[in-house]
């Protein structure tokens, strides 16, 4: 027993190796991590930074996804936009393998540019020079009302329509 | 000069609020000499109105023109997308820009929902929503509570049905929406395929506003202080024959407003055009104010015009 979960420890090890300095994202629903990756829109950054995903994790409350960005510290502001579609995750600053802040996502009030609307009749998906831009007017299901044609969208609908 | 009308455009009924609704009654009220003919106005002698209509209606189009024209104003525009340039893949945002430079005012009537905000988002000068896709219609729900308080001195303290396709109907939504800012009591009758949405009747829950849901018209009728009948469309059922039978129990007939089966000064209200709902023997009853209500929309949209433009 005692050695079976020495195996266990060891190969969570493994599977999400401490980073030395960057930001750990923890608790991201099942499946959503490459989501939230689009949604952080790091890509364009002119900085060095790696990217490792871990999905269908194991823990106390069931599967989970994890990210981890080594090389960059994330700022609450763009970390709270995945909270559309990941609101249960939890952010872990990391500086010389220690957290040195913890983030729990707050839903921002308004979401621009993150989702498109699911409405196919609605103005913002015709190609007019305009950004998708909901309301905020759910938090348990989150849910998104849009400012154009006032269709509201929750749960997974949200994460079908990441831009 | 009208200090309770804030409004840079007149984009959804949600945006109004109690005392913008009533000073755009109050001044509608002052119109109505005018829009009847009776009595000349020139307060928007000079002004120029753009009326882009991206599809189809007549009604509201002319209502727009008439109380422009009879607040001396004058009107440019066109009544069908053919004849836009839309038809050569303008955006509409492009459409806008341009037709503000040309006029002091514009009235979009558009397919898509929400065309009507992204417009305000690049105008210079205000937009009148006249209806966009399966959205908003603002100007129709304001003539339809300045009938009721016309009718009844007051928009509160009624009891008022609404009947018909409630599922689907913007006109009813929208509606709806605005009088649960007044203090009113609300049945929705229609089949059962055809209920308001939760999301509506939810919120009148929310407000405290005290509401019923029934399948026939004359399960109320006689308790109704307004019945507000709308038109049921045959493409919502299954078969002509599941049409026919629903349509058949969503008809006003004369012989259903005799002696005691109505409240004497019951109105009757339709946003038309009727189809099967309102037979025409009615017309000639006391009840019958759908044609009234029409007619209101021109001095509803003149109030809109000088409220706008003097703002």
């Amino acid at each position: 027993m005692g050695e079976e979960k020495k195996i266990e420890e060891k190969r969570k090890e493994i599977k999400i190796t401490p980073i030395k300095q960057g930001t750990v994202i923890d608790h991201i629903r099942k499946g959503q991590a490459l989501k939230v990756l689009r949604i952080l829109d790091l890509i364009d950054k002119d900085i060095d930074f790696i990217v490792s995903v871990a999905m269908n994790v194991n823990s106390s409350m069931g599967k989970k996804d994890i990210l981890k960005v080594e090389g960059l510290e994330l700022v609450n502001e763009e970390l709270d936009k995945i909270s559309l579609i990941a609101p249960e995750a939890t952010v872990n600053i990391v500086r010389n393998y220690e957290v040195v802040r913890k983030h729990r996502v707050e839903l921002p009030k308004m979401a621009k540019g993150i989702v498109r609307c699911r409405n196919n009749n609605c103005i913002s998906n015709q190609n007019e020079p305009l950004i998708p831009e909901f309301e905020v007017v759910g938090k348990d299901p989150v849910t998104l009302k849009c400012e154009y044609c006032e269709r509201e969208m929750r749960g997974e609908k949200i994460s079908d329509n990441v831009i | 000069m009208y200090e309770g009308f804030k409004k840079d455009h007149v984009v959804r009924i949600k945006d109004f609020t109690l005392d913008e609704m009533s000073t755009v009654f109050d001044l509608a009220e002052k119109m109505i000499p005018v829009a009847e003919g009776k009595k000349k106005n020139d307060d928007l002698e000079g002004k120029l109105l753009a009326t882009l209509f991206f599809e189809p209606s007549t009604r509201t189009r002319l209502s727009f023109e008439g109380a422009m024209k009879r607040m001396s104003g004058s009107c440019i525009g066109f009544a069908e997308p053919g004849t836009s340039s839309a038809k050569k893949g303008e955006t509409l945002a492009d459409t806008i820009r341009v037709a503000a430079g040309y006029s002091d005012i514009i009235v979009l009537r558009h397919p898509h929902e929400g065309a009507a905000q992204l417009a305000a988002n690049f105008s210079d000068v205000p937009i009148i929503n006249a209806g966009d896709g399966a959205g908003r219609h603002p100007t129709q729900t304001l003539l339809d509570l300045f009938t009721i308080k016309r009718e009844k001195g007051s928009i509160s303290g009624n009891h008022i049905g609404i009947a018909g396709d409630l599922k689907y109907g913007r006109t009813v939504h929208s509606l709806t929406n605005a009088l649960s800012m007044y203090d009113t009591e609300l049945t929705f009758i229609s089949p059962p395929s055809l209920r308001m949405p939760d999301e509506i009747t939810d919120a009148l829950g929310r407000k405290g506003i005290e509401h019923k849901e029934v399948d026939g018209i004359e399960d109320v009728l006689d308790e109704l202080d307004i019945l507000y009948m709308t038109r049921i469309q045959r493409e919502r059922f299954p078969s002509e024959q599941d049409y026919e039978k629903v349509a058949k129990t969503y008809l006003i007939e004369k012989h259903m407003l005799e002696d005691e089966m109505c409240k004497e000064d019951l109105t009757i209200m339709h946003p038309l055009p009727r189809v099967d709902e309102i037979a025409a023997d009615v017309d000639l009853t006391s009840h019958a104010k759908y044609f009234d209500q029409a007619a209101n929309g021109v001095p509803i949209r003149m109030a809109l015009l000088k409220l706008l433009s003097e703002g």
